[in-house]
């Protein structure tokens, strides 16, 4: 499986606030969450999204609060994955626990650019830009983050787990 | 090889003899909880995947501190929600609107999270009990479910910064300034990944409640946990909060450190951190002319007695400028309460302040406090993202509680000298 669409990029530091305003947290309805998605970033974004879209951040990608409605803002507007050249931790967390997946690619963070066709695999951590002709390595996931995901998210491991 | 606290309290968390950065783990967990926010989506999902109980009563909880007193039907709803869980796992330690403080305030406070432990909150600022000597980090909701479920989580053994700081602080400088000034040194993502340590005499020195906002901030510059080794002022602390036991790990002289850092404590001015990231600080001196609309004093990060005592010396017989809205939030009840016994919140009214309950509140945007847009704040929080505190079209500057109230005073960011005499 691969993820393909067409990017969105953001610059550094692209906060939680920015992706899910605090001022929409008084729901955990997924729908809802998402009609707000990078709202404080771009207002014009959740128009333009299409399912399978892929966001582009710099550094630092989601800083600022815990909270998950982030990663599902983005995961329920439609995004398949997001390519930063870091991410921040929690989000970070967050997004492999609910099955968001990430990659880490300074090359391909500074290379693509908004509105070019992107295919990541996921297994191969190659990320190519169609529209540009190029393609970039992702740094693969560490064994034990790999096999949260694969058992189905954190809960469904701490299932086995528990047992 | 010698280890870091970090890597102490994580090895004996993981049953390890040691532990080297990088390594995950799964370790045990001593204390998990989340909010109103994020703890409704962790009982979801902890009742998706079909675990009926908490690990443990005593060391889990839920905290309804973000949008309280209930600012609307849909957080009400929230709070029912996470309240009618308390009730059905009989969580000991449940605190109602009333009773309850900000989650940062309150757990050290009720000595809830101690020396030693590995604390998990659904809330990016656990990593505050850093400042007790505890590995405390903030996770995710689905992150949270799993720990109320196992009593363990996993975790990446992070590598550890040293922050040094020497020199006797000028007046009106506090732990905030010292964690804004780093911040602005190293940016908001100088300690992605990594544990922040805080030490040198000047740390020695701080009172803690400014250890706490110093290790309330380390998430601003990403890092994973912001720790100061425990002392003789660390142990009075917790020892008036609780008769529980508690273990006391210190870094070794000889610890791996990926980067070190020596500050000269005795030049850093009160800081102001301009929009729309706390790493932009500046020294309160060149700050130039910054009328206010706003000035918010309290939140997790500075809420606490020393801060309102602060705010209050500076306001006592004063008046809010004309046209400034002035709102002070107590961290915990406790607080609110002694507070009023003191006759702090009468100086804070008689200003013409507001001196509210506690709660989150304009922190976050949530309520008592939003912006409009094109208004200015300074506030005593945390972040200066766009939108923080309301419009994405309004503006937040980070300081401590002294030029907070000052600037509430004369209406423009100032120096607390241009108000005291
Ligand atoms: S006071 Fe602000 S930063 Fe602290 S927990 Fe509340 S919303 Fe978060």
């Amino acid at each position: 499986m691969t993820y393909k669409g067409k990017a969105f990029k953001f610059g550094d530091n692209i906060d939680t606030d920015a992706i899910i305003p605090a001022r929409y947290l008084n729901t955990s309805n997924y729908t809802e969450l998402a009609a707000h998605c990078m709202e404080d970033a771009d207002s014009e974004f959740i128009k333009k999204v299409s399912k399978g879209d892929i966001i582009v951040g710099g550094e630092n990608f989601g800083c600022g609060s815990s909270r998950e409605h982030a990663p599902i803002a983005i995961k329920h507007a439609g995004v398949s994955c997001v390519i930063a050249t870091s991410f921040a931790r929690i989000f970070f967390r967050n997004s492999i626990n609910m099955g968001l997946p990430l990659f880490e690619s300074r090359e391909a963070s500074k290379a693509i650019e908004s509105g070019d066709e992107v295919e990541v695999n996921p297994d191969t951590g190659e990320i190519k830009n169609i529209s540009k002709n190029e393609s970039y390595k992702a740094k693969p996931l560490p064994e034990f983050i790999q096999g949260i995901i694969d058992a189905g998210g954190l809960l469904a491991w701490a299932k086995k787990e528990g047992k | 090889m010698g280890a870091t606290i970090s890597e102490k309290i994580l090895a004996e968390h993981s049953g390890k003899d040691n532990l080297s950065p990088g390594e995950i783990i799964l370790a045990d967990v001593d204390f998990a909880f989340g909010n109103d926010i994020t703890a409704p989506i962790a009982i979801e999902e902890f009742r998706k995947a079909g675990f009926k109980e908490v690990f443990d009563r005593e060391k889990v909880t839920v905290i309804p501190d973000h949008f309280t007193p209930n600012k609307d039907i849909k957080s009400a709803g929230q709070c029912k929600f996470m309240r009618e869980f308390a009730q059905e796992q009989k969580l000991e330690n449940y605190f109602e609107v009333g009773r309850v403080g900000i989650e940062h305030v309150l757990l050290p406070e009720q000595g809830l999270v101690r020396p030693g432990m590995v604390v998990v909150g659904a809330d990016s600022h656990t990593c505050t009990y850093g400042a007790l000597g505890a590995f405390a980090t903030g996770v995710g909701s689905t992150d949270l479910a799993a720990a109320m479920a196992l009593g363990k989580l996993w975790f990446k053994v992070p590598e550890s910064q040293k922050f040094s700081f020497e020199g006797k602080l000028q007046e009106h400088v506090s732990g905030k300034d010292l964690i804004l000034y780093t911040i602005g040194e190293i940016g908001v993502s100088g300690s992605l990944y990594k544990a922040m340590e805080f030490t040198g005499p000047t740390i020695s020195e701080l009172s803690m409640d400014s250890r706490f906002s110093m290790s309330n901030m380390a998430i601003e510059a990403g890092g994973k946990a912001g720790l100061i080794e425990p002392d003789s002022k660390t142990e009075a602390f917790v020892k008036q909060a609780t008769d529980k036991l508690f273990k006391i790990f210190k870094s070794d002289s000889d610890a791996e450190y990926c980067e070190s850092f020596d500050y000269d404590a005795s030049k850093i001015e009160p800081q102001v951190s301009f929009p729309h990231l706390p790493e932009n600080t500046k020294p309160v001196s060149e700050v130039g002319y910054v009328p206010i609309d706003q000035s918010v004093i309290g939140s997790c990060t500075n809420g606490r007695m020393e801060d309102l005592k602060e705010a209050a010396s500076i306001m006592k017989g004063k008046q809010v400028a004309s046209g400034v809205r002035c709102i002070i939030l107590p961290g915990t009840q406790k607080i609110h309460k002694e507070c009023m016994n003191s006759g702090i919140a009468q100086i804070f009214v008689e200003a013409g302040a507001v001196f509210s309950t506690p709660t989150c509140g304009p922190c976050l945007g949530g309520h008592m406090g939003v912006l409009a847009e094109g208004e200015k704040a300074i506030s005593t929080t945390n972040r200066n993202f766009v939108g923080r505190m309301g419009s994405p079209k309004s503006e937040v500057y980070l300081s401590n509680p002294a030029v907070a109230a000052a600037s509430a005073i004369a209406g423009k960011i100032v120096h607390p000298e241009e108000v005291v005499e």
